[in-house]
């Protein structure tokens, strides 16, 4: 401890001019996601107590996103329940283009802000209000870089990439599709009319990311939408099974405790 | 950019911290930034001073530990120093699993 201020630092010596008497280094060690990361852990309990399973949609602008999710809601609108959160810098052009198909959606615009966090998701859901057993889709802001960093409480992050960019964007972006679960080659009716190798592309993919999913279509032609639409409802059964069997081990707990109790 | 989120997120820590561990300025942050985290050390610097302006840490000395990436190769167990997330090992070709490297925390601060 300094003797001449009291001010604690153990490293006190006198020669050292970067010791400054009235100051005192404070240990942190704080994950400076760890803010977000605790919006995001709330936003899936939320999620997984109502049985919803939400995936967050990333992509450069113009991949298709928008297209593919309303393709998908006028698919599945007559067998599920689904809500949106549409994340953009400025207008509501996306969350018209959703509520067009008759789907609740909810806009956030980030203003400067380049992704979406935890903290605009749960406000975004208590302002949506989704329906137990539904399907939440969130749209992120077009950025194949940012968005990676922040876990929104989403049950699995879909990259989408379309044939109109470069295969080699697995490489160019590794963050993104090392995080991704899900890579949707989307716009596979052009590839005729483009120079762009979809081996190439799965192999740079699998080599950020050596486990992710990988699905191709074209969600204006519908080829291979049904592909998408069946790792869809996949999801949907596994995120239902798991809060049964979560029930179940919960339920199984109660009951076992005031017999052991009582022995 | 989300570099300047970030630096958001780092005041609210320090303005939780103030509280907590009793202090009213900040002099230096040191923050641990792994070459896999995905930011950039130039635009952190740059979100910095602007974000740290009229805060309790305004002009507050920005000190970057960068953390080198490591990975441990999945064949033959060897631990190497990675540039980049989809390197091979570079003793057998093996896929590598990274171990260090993605760090972005607040260490320590220097306060008063």
């Amino acid at each position: 401890m300094c003797l001449d201020c009291g001010c604690g630092s153990d490293q006190v010596n006198i020669d050292n001019e970067s010791h400054r008497c009235g100051s005192r280094r404070v240990t942190i060690e704080t994950d400076i996601l760890a803010e977000n990361n605790n919006y995001a852990t709330a936003n899936r309990q939320f999620l997984a107590e109502k049985n919803i399973l939400a995936l967050n949609l990333l992509s450069s602008p113009g991949s298709g996103k928008t297209s593919l999710l309303t393709r998908t809601i006028t698919d599945l609108n007559s067998t599920h329940k689904m809500t949106v959160i549409e994340g953009d810098q400025q207008t509501s052009n996306d969350a018209e283009r959703i509520r067009a198909t008759g789907v609740k959606a909810v806009q956030i615009n980030t203003g400067k802000g380049c992704h979406l966090d935890a903290h605009m998701i749960g406000h975004a859901l208590e302002k949506l209000q989704p329906q137990n057993d539904s399907l939440l889709f969130i749209e992120n802001v077009g950025n194949l870089v940012c968005p990676a960093s922040f876990d929104l409480g989403e049950a699995y992050k879909v990259v989408i990439l379309s044939v109109t960019e470069g295969e080699d964007k697995p490489l160019k972006y590794p963050d993104m599709f090392h995080a991704a679960d899900v890579m949707v080659i989307n716009k596979i009716d052009l590839l005729p009319y483009v120079e762009f190798d979809v081996d190439k592309c799965i192999a740079y993919a699998r080599r950020v990311n050596p486990e992710v999913e990988i699905l191709l279509l074209s969600a204006t032609e519908a080829d291979g939408i049904d592909e998408w639409y069946d790792w869809i409802k996949r999801g949907v059964s596994r995120a239902q099974g798991e809060t049964i069997i979560g029930a179940h081990s919960v339920y199984a707990r109660n009951l076992g405790a005031p017999h052991s109790e009582g022995k | 950019m989300h570099e300047i989120s970030l630096c958001q997120s780092v005041l609210r820590i320090i303005e939780q911290q103030a509280a907590q561990q009793n202090f009213s300025r900040v002099k230096t942050v040191s923050l641990e930034v792994g070459r896999l985290s995905g930011v950039e050390p130039e635009a952190l610097r740059f979100g910095f001073d602007a974000v740290m302006k009229d805060s309790i840490a305004d002009g507050a000395i920005l000190e970057i530990i960068d953390v080198a990436a490591q990975a441990v190769c999945s064949q033959c167990n060897n631990r190497v120093e990675v540039k980049q997330r989809f390197d091979a090992c570079p003793k057998c070709g093996g896929v590598l699993t990274i171990e260090k490297g993605e760090e972005l925390r607040i260490k320590e601060l220097e306060v008063e």
